[in-house]
């Protein structure tokens, strides 16, 4: 908006926000001081919300208490996550990139069609085949690959790749094919590194998915010894008495490695958002 | 697969031979090798996709036709469209079912509007140019990368029935006492609406950000000309904003309404550990979770999973329907 502003609308501008702002983060605040509060004085009114009596108690007994085959082990939980996501993200990265190129960039019979059945099962969110993909693998459960196999190629993957791939001039890919180079070289060595965004942005939205996942966790998990951390968070919590500072300090663990890279990546973030609404 | 490479690498310094002309004839045989490594490259993915969407999705048909039970030493029979007749009319399992749709509709019906039009008002607030706004993009943007099962704690704390939780403590402390503690979980009548607020307060910067971009594709000049015609701010926001960025909110509208309909951490977690009125707030996907996995009942889960793709593909085809309108202008 191209309005000129008055200091004292600027000064309304930031009042507006902050207040705005304050309240939205509110239960960010909540969980953060908490997770340093003894669990008695967490939930505890108005006061639970002060940061009287700061200590890392929480953390340490969360890292401490996890910590036989009883409890599970805190940083095996936070391992399979992370190993979960890393296979995920990287694998998705690779076999989904190449499909779009393949579907998207190289001429052959049957591409569009192949191509249309990519797009029509993009249709088909998650939740609509958990429970059939649950009885087919019950004999499966509680193995780590099961948990990460699944979630690799995803059409929504594909068509984002896709269609920031047809937007490349197709005179770059002729240049290269008269330099010799057949489609797998000049994907890789030219496609791929002027793709960055696009797959900072697929990078971010499957990394931020497979971190929360816990629906097919819920169904494929019971053995504390392959439990990602959000099904671990909701099996602590469900456990009485609810022992509430280290409820709290554990959540900010779990989402404390998507802070992280939120943090670092924000820009990025952010377009990744904006740009999965680019329609085509 | 190098020996598949096309022609054998032209002598160094030879100018690349074929003419504008010759293209035409190469073009058949570009056209086989790129058939083969256009397969070879989609290969992977799309061998998952088959066994991980396209399989599952036809075996969940198959299922729903049958009487499968997990664990259960019987085989499974076929039971025609009984699972569904099932699921309609007999009192037992359509009770609960058409509990889940109804509460499934009624979460979208609140959250479609009110969210999208929240993360609108958030959108054009900060599509300023401010110091710092990037940060208070941020702030807001911040709960979606929250996963739902930590927001359910979060919340579950903040709603928590004693007095000692904040929204009552808060309450209680504006109303100089008035205000008794309230369980806003556990009452049938705050139970989806406070399933409503933590899911509104967890996705709206997701929508904001998408807004934000639409807003940004909006011309300047377009306000300036306004401006000299002396429009007021609403008649701006009524004839250039909403206008320029109608594809959008449409796209997003539709899109909320979808991923409203597959509502289930949030329900789940605080069903199963922090006293949510279960039956308020049951959805389709608790529903076929529950039954799957609490009553091993596969076939009848199976139907509920056919019913809820039904519903999404149909929220879908408006969806695409609605933007492919909303792009013309």
């Amino acid at each position: 908006m191209a309005q000129t502003r008055t200091p004292l609308r600027r000064l309304l501008d930031y009042a507006v926000l902050s207040v705005l702002a304050f309240i939205f983060v509110l239960p960010v605040l909540y969980l953060i001081v908490g997770s340093f509060k003894p669990s008695d004085q967490v939930l505890d009114g108005l006061s639970g919300f002060l940061p009287t009596h700061l200590s890392l108690d929480n953390y340490t007994a969360v890292l401490d208490s996890f910590n036989s085959d009883a409890t599970g082990y805190f940083w095996r939980f936070m391992g399979i996550s992370l190993l979960l996501s890393t296979v995920v993200v990287l694998g998705g990265m690779i076999i989904n990139s190449m499909a779009a190129y393949g579907l998207a960039r190289l001429r052959w019979k049957g591409q569009r069609a192949v191509f249309g059945i990519v797009l029509l099962l993009m249709l088909v969110p998650f939740e609509a085949v958990a429970v059939p993909l649950f009885y087919m693998f019950n004999d499966q459960r509680n193995t780590i690959y099961i948990q990460a196999i699944p979630f690799i190629a995803n059409a929504f993957s594909i068509y984002q790749f896709a269609t920031f791939f047809r937007a490349i001039p197709p005179s770059i890919e002729e240049a290269a094919r008269i330099d010799g180079a057949g489609p797998w070289r000049t994907f890789f060595a030219i496609i791929v590194p002027m793709s960055k965004p696009v797959f900072a942005s697929v990078a971010i939205l499957t990394f931020l998915t497979q971190w929360g996942s816990f629906l097919w966790p819920v169904l494929m998990v019971s053995d504390p010894a392959v439990r990602p951390l959000p099904l671990e968070m909701s099996v602590f919590q469900g456990q009485m008495p609810v022992d509430w500072g280290q409820v709290l300090a554990f959540g900010v663990l779990l989402v404390l490695p998507v802070l992280i890279v939120f943090a670092f990546f924000q820009r990025w973030f952010v377009q990744g958002v904006a740009s999965s609404a680019v329609k085509g | 697969m190098t020996t598949v490479n096309p022609a054998p690498a032209t002598p160094a310094g030879r100018k690349p031979t074929p003419p504008p002309t010759s293209a035409k004839h190469s073009r058949p045989r570009r056209g086989n090798r790129e058939w083969l490594h256009g397969l070879l490259m989609s290969a992977p993915a799309l061998g998952g996709l088959i066994a991980f969407v396209g399989v599952p999705f036809v075996y969940a048909v198959v299922l729903s036709f049958y009487n499968v039970r997990l664990g259960s030493p019987l085989e499974p029979t076929f039971f025609g469209i009984e699972q569904y007749r099932r699921l309609f009319t007999d009192p037992d399992m359509s009770g609960p079912f058409l509990r889940a749709l109804v509460n499934n509709l009624t979460f979208a019906v609140v959250v479609v509007p009110v969210q999208t039009g929240l993360a609108l008002g958030l959108a054009i607030l900060l599509n300023r140019k401010l110091k710092a706004i990037g940060l208070f993009r941020s702030l807001f943007f911040l709960p979606v990368v929250f996963p739902m099962a930590l927001v359910a704690v979060i919340w579950r704390l903040i709603l928590a029935r004693s007095g000692d939780g904040l929204l009552n403590s808060t309450l209680d402390t504006v109303s100089f006492g008035h205000w008794g503690a309230f369980d806003w979980l556990g009452d049938g009548l705050t139970a989806m609406a406070s399933i409503i607020v933590l899911s509104i307060w967890q996705g709206v910067g997701f929508q904001m950000v998408i807004l934000l971009a639409g807003l940004q594709q909006i011309p300047g000049e377009l306000y300036e000309a306004a401006e000299l015609d002396r429009a007021s701010r609403w008649q701006q926001f009524r004839h250039v904003t909403l206008p320029g960025i109608r594809g959008t909110l449409v796209f997003v509208a539709m899109l909320t309404s979808v991923l409203s309909f597959r509502v289930f951490d949030q329900v789940y977690v605080l069903v199963k550990g922090g006293g949510l009125d279960e039956d308020a707030t049951r959805t389709v996907m608790y529903q076929a979770v529950t039954t799957a996995f609490d009553q091993n009942n596969i076939g009848q889960a199976s139907a509920i999973t056919v019913v809820f793709f039904l519903i999404v593909v149909a929220l879908t085809l408006i969806q695409r329907r609605a933007v492919g309108t909303g792009n013309e202008d």
